[in-house]
């Protein structure tokens, strides 16, 4: 069934979308990453125009955010505190990505930087994961070494210090607002919540400690992917609802299943195929940057991207 | 001798007088559909444009008529880039302006264009999708700059946006004609103006035009409305229904497990 969304102004097939949401659900479920540095690169591959495809993912991220933050509300496993001060940054650096993508739509260049950040980032993050879940593999093997912490000392000696009670900490506001204002500008970059990098800087560079890491990111994603949302339907009309709604129904179920099946599944052998889905993605787009493309032309009509 | 040339002149000034007054064909158009609805499901569409020649002699001896039908979807400015390798990568360099350019043009004939049509006429009704292409600008220093041009054709054409189809209006008898134009799902909304042209000797001898309207109906309207006139309402909905999604879910999926 084909179905014409209104903004993107392309008709795509429904079932496709619905299937993707509920592919990328489903993942997201199994290993509790929020899903958007996969959909929306796929998007651009079904030829979604990119600017539509982030300030949409962004859209459907808030709802699989505020799905998965229900569960970690009600285990009071959230710093809202933290939260609170991630978000100031967030908003931040959400205004600025959203100005920049306006610009770069201007200047012609948001596929070209989407790509890179794209490549640079699943690149990174895929090379890390299939690295870190070989380690976790043969560690799994052979027992008893358990992964020591390291802190970083950063964190206490700069000024503005605040107490954080949940995480159980008092370090300065510097670096959260820091990491706060990256996550935001890579929402609006590139339409990801910005989990995968959040967390291991909560963990690293915070030193937070891991119970309340993912409920206190999922907190700040809904917020800043909210605001990026707004600010993309505002600034460049890009968010397209029915798109967003479709992903959204396949993602919020997928993200159940994935839930249930990632319970019951080796967790090392999974990862070692997450890094794999993630450098093959990461693979097609450096591929469609490095090989010369068959049309070297592309049109834009004005005031879209 | 004054009678004479007087005689004659009339005579040439009736010779001249009798084909035109022959040739008096005019075209009488209709259209399959005047309105053509983006509904939800919406995949493309077809127009058939029917029409018949209307005469009040019998058809003259000066050549087979022909018919040319031309589809233009409402025009805007789009900007043609194109891709150099800089360190590696693929990135766009060169961009030429184009002020006007139709968002879909379809030409269907009853013969090879160029056969039933010249330079001159085409210039001055504007046949030909290269015609309907207007105002191009490009910096000083670039020296190809119909590159783009045909690059612009070429990309529309392969997307189905601008089609030449050759042969492709069935004329019965010098009088009843009829050709489809497929519409792509990609449509922009607006008027599409059709244009009819009849032919003889490579000359148009009449023209008629008419409107295609095609809009976005329903939800696709009301959401292509709200984004463009009230942005922040739009993206403040879009954000609540993502809220009440991502909470619903998660409420009927814990009643589901309970």
């Amino acid at each position: 069934m084909q179905i014409y969304l209104p903004i993107a102004e392309v008709s795509v097939n429904a079932f496709l979308l619905l299937g993707l949401g509920g592919a990328v659900g489903l993942l997201s479920g199994m290993f509790g990453v929020g899903g958007g540095f996969l959909i929306t690169p796929l998007l651009f591959f079904i030829g979604i125009p990119p600017a539509v495809a982030v300030a949409t993912a962004t859209n459907q991220i808030v709802a699989s955010s505020v799905s998965a933050v229900i569960a970690h509300l009600r285990r009071r496993t959230v710093d809202l505190r933290m939260g609170g001060v991630l978000l100031a940054g967030g908003l931040v650096g959400a205004g600025l990505g959203v100005l920049a993508v306006r610009w770069l739509t201007q200047a012609g260049q948001t596929e070209l930087v989407m790509k890179l950040c794209y490549v640079a980032f699943l690149g990174l993050i895929g090379a890390l994961m299939f690295a870190e879940s070989l380690r976790a593999h043969r560690r799994a093997s052979r027992p008893g070494v358990a992964p020591k912490r390291r802190q970083h000392m950063m964190v206490h000696r700069l000024p503005l210090k605040m107490k954080f009670r949940t995480s159980g900490l008092y370090i300065s506001a510097i670096p959260p607002v820091g990491v706060g204002v990256l996550v935001g500008v890579m929402a609006a970059v590139m339409g990801v919540g910005g989990g995968f990098i959040m967390v291991p800087a909560m963990i690293y560079l915070l030193g937070m400690p891991t119970k309340v890491v993912v409920g206190t990111s999922l907190f700040q994603i809904i917020f800043v992917t909210a605001f990026t949302s707004v600010m993309h339907a505002v600034t460049n009309q890009t968010v397209d609802m029915a798109l967003a709604v479709l992903l959204i129904i396949g993602g919020v179920i997928g993200a159940q299943y994935g839930a249930r099946l990632g319970a019951r599944l080796k967790a090392e052998q999974l990862r070692i195929l997450l890094a794999l889905l993630v450098l093959a993605v990461c693979g097609k787009l450096a591929l469609d940057l490095f090989l010369p493309p068959e049309e070297l032309y592309s049109i834009a009509v004005a005031g879209r991207g | 001798m004054r009678m004479l040339l007087a005689s004659a002149l009339m005579f040439v000034a009736l010779v001249g007088a009798v084909p035109a007054q022959e040739v008096r064909e005019r075209v009488i158009v209709g259209l399959s559909q005047n309105r053509i609805s983006i509904t939800a499901n919406f995949d493309g569409s077809e127009v058939l444009i029917f029409g018949a020649v209307h005469r009040e002699a019998p058809p003259p001896a000066v050549g087979p008529l022909e018919v040319i039908i031309t589809v233009t979807g409402p025009s805007q400015p789009v900007t043609v880039r194109r891709k150099s390798r800089v360190a590696g990568i693929w990135v766009n360099t060169d961009a030429v302006a184009v002020e006007r350019a139709p968002s879909f043009y379809a030409v269907a004939t009853t013969a090879p264009l160029e056969t039933i049509l010249t330079g001159p006429e085409d210039h001055r009704f504007g046949i030909s999708v290269a015609r309907r292409i207007r105002a191009v600008s490009a910096p000083e220093d670039m020296e190809d700059r119909d590159a783009f041009i045909e690059a612009l054709l070429r990309v529309r054409a392969a997307e189905g946006l601008y089609q030449t189809v050759e042969n492709s209006v069935e004329l019965r008898e010098e009088t009843l004609f009829r050709a489809r134009v497929a519409l792509p799902a990609n449509l922009v909304e607006g008027d599409y103006q059709t244009r009819i042209f009849i032919l003889r000797d490579q000359r148009v001898i009449d023209a008629e035009t008419s409107i295609v309207s095609v809009r976005k109906v329903g939800l696709e309207r009301w959401l292509h409305q709200l984004a463009q006139e009230r942005p922040l309402h739009y993206g403040l909905l879009a954000v609540f229904i993502a809220v009440l999604a991502g909470w619903g879910a998660a409420f009927v999926f814990a009643r589901l497990r309970a």
